[in-house]
């Protein structure tokens, strides 16, 4: 592949998208960013994405679910990564993601915040392969 | 009256004496008790036993709200039902039913945890009253609890949003950390100087939120002495304004006040609360505005009402936002407001002021031209507003 992946990033949190641009664009990575799910949609529609990570809590409190079901629905190979710091703080739990799950969350991985560049690139370059 | 509650209390006669059973039945049953304070009605189901026997086996499987105990009982006595029920921690609402109504009696039972007791024989009025009776405490302790369990939820909710709110800084300050410490950025000078910005700004914002917190919780808590004393209205607006100058002059904002034409308007209130009042309005105002924009502060006065009014030329509002806009930690979010910095507290701290001055608070506003704040506040000064005080 000589061409540079396009990551797309969507999070209502300014340092998270300063924080993953930087260092992706370093790893060599295209980086495409968003501060919410209707500036998502309009970025997704406008050019060629190969994985997309999405803030579960945007505007809305389910705002990444409609996005990610939206963005999967129009592309259903797309990999999604969903990024939450929810988990902790409402006790709610997504534990690996199962193919039951899969259907209704409409993401390949759920991760916890703080997550680190390492670990999030990880993903993305297994969901890639 | 539609939206009264209906409750039914299950009521339990034990008496040996099926003529007094029956007549117990048939006095309650069906009957129906209403009260204003907590606004519920009471209808009773009522179950008879002839003995503490039947009493204690009954209770293995479920409690009634209202006991109505024989004294004198075969096999276990009354007085010893009562001792065994008070002994176990049952905690029943229990009207004891005596045939000798000594004195001495009565005060033993009440030792032995009755609520109340009712002399034989009595007419079926006196036992409707003294049911009534136990049934309003029923009814008052169950609304204590349904208060209790109302709080507790309330103060989960607002520690897990406060954590998260507490978190996302950190979050965000440690990544910023960690990419300075790996030198993420390479060579780049200016990368990170870009990240030290960040973590004073997400700094700067846990302070305030802080800061904000503190404010909150001793206005509720009203831990905080209050100082009423005659204030000049203008002259705090002024000051504040004049300290919110740099940051408005970056952006070529004009903030100015308006006064009655005195020149300066007083009230009897608490310095604090007023610098607070109106440095959270002045702040909203320009944090929210546009490039080159104004924020207009008017003061006036009418009888025993301070009116405050704060105008902005900014973002604005959709009706559907303004309805969330006093909620705890609610910030708008959308692209307009990305990136300016707020705790989401500032107009709960509004609110509970103009609490404290019996006063209110109306928000207009029309997306992309700005919005109005109009407070209005009653001088502390004022009979009518000490009356309503508890002092």
């Amino acid at each position: 592949m000589n061409e540079k992946p396009v990551i797309l990033i969507v999070d209502d949190d300014e340092d998270f998208i300063i924080q993953q641009q930087m260092c992706m664009t370093r790893a060599g990575y295209e980086v495409v960013t968003a501060g919410g799910r209707k500036e998502a949609e309009k970025a997704a529609g406008n050019g060629h994405i190969d994985c997309a990570v999405i803030d579960l809590m945007m505007e809305e409190t389910d705002g990444g679910f409609v996005l990610a079901y939206h963005l999967k629905k129009n592309n259903p190979d797309l990999p999604v990564i969903m990024v939450t710091s929810v988990t902790g703080d409402t006790g709610l739990q997504f534990g690996p993601v199962g193919e039951g799950e899969k259907k209704w969350v409409k993401a390949d991985v759920v991760l916890s915040k703080p997550i680190r560049f390492e670990q999030l690139e990880r993903e993305i370059r297994r969901l890639l392969a | 009256m539609s939206d009264v509650t209906v409750k039914t209390l299950s009521v339990w006669v034990v008496d040996d004496e099926p003529g007094m059973c029956r007549g117990v039945v048939r006095t309650l049953e069906g009957y129906e008790e209403s009260f204003t304070d907590p606004l519920v009605s009471v209808r009773y189901r009522v179950e008879s036993m002839e003995s503490g026997e039947e009493l204690f086996e009954r209770l293995a499987q479920c409690r009634p709200h209202i006991l109505l105990l024989d004294g004198k009982l075969p096999g276990i006595d009354g007085m010893a039902v009562l001792e065994r029920l008070h002994a176990g921690g049952f905690e029943l609402v229990t009207i004891m039913i005596t045939a000798y109504a000594t004195l001495d009696k009565a005060v033993q039972t009440m030792k032995l945890g009755a609520y109340d007791f009712l002399a034989k024989p009595f007419t079926p009025d006196e036992l409707r009253h003294a049911v009534r009776k136990a049934a309003r405490t029923v009814v008052l302790s169950q609304k204590a609890c349904e208060l209790e369990n109302e709080r507790k939820k309330v103060r989960f909710n607002f520690l897990s949003i406060l954590a998260h709110e507490l978190k996302a800084p950190l979050n965000a300050i440690d990544g910023y950390v960690t990419m300075i410490k790996s030198r993420q950025a390479g060579e780049n000078l200016a990368d990170y100087d870009l990240m030290i910005d960040r973590i004073g700004i997400r700094t700067g914002g846990m302070r305030k939120l802080i800061a904000d917190l503190l404010d909150l919780t001793c206005i509720e808590a009203g831990s905080r002495t209050r100082d009423l004393r005659t204030v000049d209205l203008v002259k705090i607006a002024g000051a504040l304004a004049e300290q919110h100058r740099e940051t408005s002059e970056a952006r070529k904002l004009s903030i100015s006040v308006h006064l009655a034409p005195s020149g300066s308007i007083y009230m009897e209130a608490d310095t604090g609360e007023i610098e607070t009042l109106l440095n959270n309005l002045l702040s909203n105002g320009i944090k929210y505005n546009r490039y080159g924009g104004s924020v207009t502060l008017t003061l006036s006065r009418s009888d025993s009402t301070v009116r405050i009014v704060c105008a902005d030329t900014g973002i604005g509002m959709t009706e559907e936002e303004s309805a969330k806009l006093f909620r705890e930690f609610s910030r708008i979010k959308n692209d307009k407001t990305r990136g300016i910095e707020g705790s989401g507290l500032g107009l709960s701290i509004i609110n509970r002021i103009v609490c404290l001055y019996h006063g209110k608070v109306v928000v207009t506003s029309v997306p992309g031209e700005g919005t109005t704040f109009t407070v209005e506040l009653e001088d502390a000064g004022k009979a009518s507003f000490q009356k309503g005080e508890s002092s």
